[in-house]
């Protein structure tokens, strides 16, 4: 990034001589600081897995949740600026509201990647504003149109996957997540990998306990299309096979 | 505002707007004319649903109501639910204009999502849905536009606590024992004031008591119908029943002379 | 001189994807004279450090009520408290008016969050310089949050924030197991058993710069006459010392917001980018 430090790169409403409008791609950076966020698609519903990064002992355990649902059935995890993504959530939560005031059914994910995906455009169209620093991760289960997962960058851009990865170490995830057979697992199944996933990018960490909390949340044919956070049996169980994993892990190296 | 049919805007944001001070003062007096004296809100109910009656009982509160929906004294929508389950905590029956209610059902809606959402364990109790109703009837009755509502909330409150209240059209709210709307008034009332105010009932009683109200109801009220649903909630959860009332014609052979 | 050119606005991120402004907004929190919060199974403390701008001068209030149910604390800008205070204030109004109850502590403190977050993103607006300490009561049970001018907030079990505050966390750290099944009485004396770690030298508490405040069970908010002061000093006294942690050097002697006789501001930063100086610091405030 040579522009950098030319005064080109001060205000989202201005391009370099380039051709980039390199606020975005800060704001990028500040989305891929915070802990790894993972959105498995399988094939009778959809997992989230978030490394939630602990920061202080004082602080309650459940404090500071990533997982956050629309209406009913959505689920939605934010990476980056949490204050940033709080303030998403709340838009996300209007829309879904508006739709339903209007269509009387819930918000398709379709069209709320849409409208989110909107909102975060318009954050990259003025001086007075800066984009979000946050990534999102969308994502349903409904039995017309089966597992969805959308993802939503700073600048607007979105698309929609089989399996994301968002967060600190997104590249590393992301090569996990290649390796499994998405479309043939399903969402209990995919319970167990999301852990896994998350626990081996924290390989490194060597007491990772008490250094993130592993948040898991689901929506498929097995919660009856609601999206909620994983009992505490499936947790546990998913944690067990993480742990299980990355033993086994430790001995192939060895 | 006449600008010799010009329409500019103002300089700011409420500020002065060119031209204006040509015709100072700005808002000239209308002449008083006929056209003028107020306005008339054609207010009233038109598709209606009739009686509701409810009983709290020791460990609990219950709500029935027919399913008829009226259209003046033709008995137009049949089964229509008139009793709802909200949460966990709360059953709600309404009776008065059916659009009011599903307009002020839709909200409510909206709430117990959002209380879903937030995932937080926090939820809406009955006092709390009690209260907000209130103030929603009270405040669109004092802008003369009210809407056509009789509701009975209930529920409960804590684990043990039952709670039953009752808000009108014009926003008038109580909590009692015994609630009644509609024809209920003065057919169901007596009737429930009679064993409650024996002391507190228990659940079997209560259910006894509201199943006859409903029978008297059914017979004497021409917009009753035989068809009614009945919401039990205590520490054990929230039920919505459907309910029959048996009929008895026998009596009609003996009437004679009409 | 060479500036930093990424600090000037809230709406400009820097290379490293922060926001400068933000993270300044943070370091006004530290010039206010500590507080600290805690909770046991059925209360709420919040224990505060009053300052005077002046010997002929009240000492500042620390600690506002909020609701009945509900007390603040601050340290930071106290004029933004305020403005902050107000709103929860209104809010809390609003939702009894409403409702006919209580305001849920963490859902009041979710649309604070959601207030000065849009004061973290917008050209015409800076962030609100202040850091509350809440404590709530309510059916979930008491409460213990902490807010950031980041717009950020956290659901504590135990909290310090404001000059030298580090040795109350440290403390607090701890003693942290053995808050909940404290009666009202210890857990005020853990309280201020932590405050006095951040007393600056040669000050000591007395009945005119503590302030102390409780929600809980069956109780509305109380805040503490100076009478009643008294035998929480005594028993700091009187009890063991807390375990003297590490004061942070650069925390001493700086001047706090809250109107104390004119320190020159710290020396203007000359480094193109800041480093980040505490990866601990960064992540509270990413996460």
């Amino acid at each position: 990034m040579s522009s950098i430090g030319t005064g080109y790169d001060l205000s989202a409403s201005q391009f370099s001589p380039d051709g980039r409008v390199f606020q975005c791609e800060y704001a990028m950076k500040a989305a891929e600081m915070s802990g790894t966020a993972i959105g498995l698609r399988g094939k009778d519903g959809c997992v989230l897995a978030v490394e939630k990064v602990i920061t202080s002992k004082l602080h309650e355990p459940d404090s500071g949740r990533r997982i956050y649902t629309i209406e009913n059935s959505i689920g939605m995890v934010v990476c980056g600026l949490i204050t940033d993504g709080r303030a998403v959530v709340n838009y996300a939560l209007k829309e879904a509201q508006s739709y339903r005031r209007q269509y009387g059914q819930t918000i398709p994910l379709k069209i709320l990647n849409e409208r989110l995906s909107s909102l975060f455009h318009a954050y990259t169209l003025y001086s007075a504003v800066r984009p979000y620093g946050v990534c999102i991760i969308l994502t349903t289960w409904t039995e017309e149109n089966g597992s969805e997962i959308y993802s939503i960058e700073p600048s607007g851009v979105s698309f929609g996957y089989y399996g994301c990865a968002a967060g600190k170490t997104k590249q590393g995830a992301r090569t996990e997540i290649e390796k499994l057979k998405l479309s043939s697992l399903s969402a209990r199944e995919l319970l167990n990998e999301g852990a896994k996933i998350i626990y081996r990018v924290n390989e490194d960490s060597s007491d990772s306990d008490t250094k993130f909390k592993l948040e898991l949340s689901w929506v498929g044919k097995d919660t009856n299309g609601i999206h909620q956070m994983c009992p505490v049996n499936l947790y546990e169980e998913a944690k067990a096979a993480a742990s299980a994993a990355m033993e086994q892990g430790d001995s192939d190296i060895e | 505002m006449s600008n010799n049919g010009i329409n500019f805007t103002p300089l700011w944001n409420n500020g002065p707007v060119p031209g204006n001070f040509y015709n100072f003062p700005q808002n000239q007096v209308k002449s008083n004319s006929i056209d003028d004296f107020g306005v008339q809100r054609n207010s009233g109910p038109i598709t209606t649903g009739t009686s509701i009656v409810a009983v709290r009982y020791d460990k609990g509160v219950i709500i029935a109501g027919d399913k008829l929906v009226s259209y003046g004294n033709l008995a137009r929508y049949h089964n229509v639910d008139r009793v709802f389950k909200i949460n966990e905590y709360i059953t709600l029956g309404m009776s008065g204009d059916y659009a009011d209610f599903q307009f002020i059902k839709q909200y409510i809606d909206e709430n117990i999502l959002a209380d879903f959402s937030m995932d937080d364990k926090i939820t809406l109790k009955p006092k709390d849905l009690f209260t907000w109703l209130t103030r929603i009837l009270y405040n669109r009755r004092s802008r003369f536009n009210p809407l056509w509502l009789d509701m009975v909330v209930g529920g409960m409150q804590t684990e043990s606590e039952p709670f039953l209240g009752h808000i009108n059209v014009r926003g008038r709210a109580y909590t009692n024992d015994v609630i009644s709307t509609g024809y209920g008034t003065h057919l169901a009332l007596p009737l429930l004031r009679e064993y409650s105010e024996k002391g507190p009932l228990d659940e079997a009683k209560a259910l006894e008591l509201v199943k006859t109200c409903m029978e008297v109801l059914y017979y004497r009220d021409c917009r009753g119908y035989p068809k009614y649903s009945q919401a039990n909630i205590n520490d054990k959860g929230c039920t919505v029943t459907d309910q029959l009332v048996k009929e008895n014609w026998d009596l009609a052979l003996s009437i004679k002379g009409y | 001189m060479f500036r930093n050119q990424y600090d000037s606005d809230v709406t400009v991120w820097s290379p490293q994807g922060r926001i400068h402004q933000v993270e300044y907004a943070m370091e006004a929190v530290k010039l206010g004279s500590a507080t600290v919060g805690l909770k046991s199974k059925d209360y709420a403390v919040l224990i505060a450090l009053k300052r005077a701008t002046s010997e002929l001068s009240a000492h500042q209030q620390k600690i506002l009520r909020i609701d009945d149910h509900i007390g603040i604390s601050m340290a930071g800008i106290t004029a933004d408290a305020r403005v902050l205070c107000r709103y929860l204030r209104q809010e809390c109004i609003n939702h009894k008016y409403s409702y006919g109850r209580n305001h849920p502590v963490s859902r009041l403190i979710n649309t604070l969050g959601l207030k000065m977050q849009v004061c973290t993103q917008r050209y015409d607006r800076r962030p609100y310089g202040v850091g509350l300490l809440v404590a709530g009561y309510d059916d979930q049970g008491p409460h213990i949050y902490q807010t950031c001018p980041s717009a950020n907030f956290y659901d504590c079990r135990a909290m310090a924030i404001g000059a030298r505050s580090q040795s109350a966390r440290t403390y607090l750290e701890k003693h942290l197991n053995l808050f909940k099944d404290c009666d009202l009485q210890e857990l005020i004396n853990h309280g201020v058993r932590a405050l006095a770690g951040t007393l600056p030298n040669e000050t000591k508490l007395n009945n005119q710069n503590l302030s102390i405040c409780v929600v809980g069970k069956d109780m509305k908010f109380k805040n503490f006459q100076e009478s009643e002061l008294e035998k929480y000093i005594n028993a700091e006294i009187a009890g063991t010392q807390p375990a003297t942690a590490e004061s942070d050097p650069s925390e001493v002697g700086v001047g706090g917001t809250e109107r104390q006789p004119y320190v020159d501001p710290p020396a203007p930063l000359n480094q193109p980018e800041p480093r980040l100086e505490d990866p601990a610091v960064e992540e509270r405030r990413m996460e």
